[in-house]
């Protein structure tokens, strides 16, 4: 992965419901926080917002460690987005 | 201390043999094991196939073992999770602590897996005989995790 750029993962439904499980993206400019990516992620409307807009249930993980909205977001990370976890 | 994430069934006897070989100081071992039921929510089931995150999976494992090592007297512990599709009666899971004696053993298991029940990114998707559906996650797994918090605060 190129270094200055984030990393977002995606599983589970929430891969089903975007339709992609990956991509890369350039940090968005004001985007320093799990809660401003996603509103920057919300913000591309259609199943985005369907997706992540106010969704309790949604977890986030930043370099695979939980996370929350105030959780630093910066170029390089890596940032999974995903639905809570049923294994066991 | 070791995490593996797998796609292959395993053996509770030989993977619990291998544990305590040459252990002297092992006086007891508490597993569990978790299983694909043919039911849940209402529906038969035929199968399921668990999704989780490389990398992620195993730190998160890691890092509940570790607690669980800084919590009660243990002196090993193994977990195994499966991937992929799985059918009923298939074994999903594996946790086994070896002790000096059977209650730190047992409680040190039970919290490795309620831990790893509310921590670890694995998703399940159930398929019934109308259609695949993603579990959803159960508000007693929560409490199940929680309570390790209240005790270890009393």
């Amino acid at each position: 992965m190129s270094a200055g750029k984030l990393q977002l993962l995606y599983f589970a439904g929430l891969r089903e419901k975007l339709g992609r499980g990956n991509e890369e993206v350039e940090l968005p400019a004001g985007v320093a926080d799990v809660a401003g990516l996603r509103g920057w992620l919300i913000a591309r409307d259609g199943v985005w917002r369907e997706a992540l807009a106010g969704r309790s249930g949604l977890r986030v993980a930043v370099n695979q460690d939980m996370a929350d909205e105030s959780t630093p977001v910066k170029a390089g990370d890596q940032v999974a987005f995903f639905p809570p976890v049923t294994g066991g | 201390m070791t995490v593996r994430i797998q796609t292959a069934d395993f053996d509770l006897g030989a993977e619990i043999a291998a544990l305590r070989a040459g252990r002297r100081d092992v006086g007891a071992v508490a597993s569990f094991v978790g299983l694909v039921r043919d039911v849940n929510d209402g529906a038969q089931v035929g199968g399921m196939t668990l999704e989780h995150y490389p990398g992620m999976t195993e730190r998160s494992i890691a890092a509940i073992v570790e607690e669980a090592v800084s919590r009660w007297n243990i002196v090993d512990a193994l977990v195994i999770h499966r991937v992929g599709r799985l059918e009923p009666t298939d074994q999903i899971v594996l946790v086994a602590v070896c002790g000096e004696h059977r209650g730190e053993a047992f409680s040190a298991c039970e919290f490795i897996m309620d831990y790893l029940k509310t921590r670890a990114p694995f998703w399940k998707k159930e398929e019934t005989a109308v259609a695949t559906r993603w579990v959803e996650a159960r508000a007693s797994d929560e409490q199940a995790a929680d309570r390790w918090k209240r005790e270890a605060g009393s």
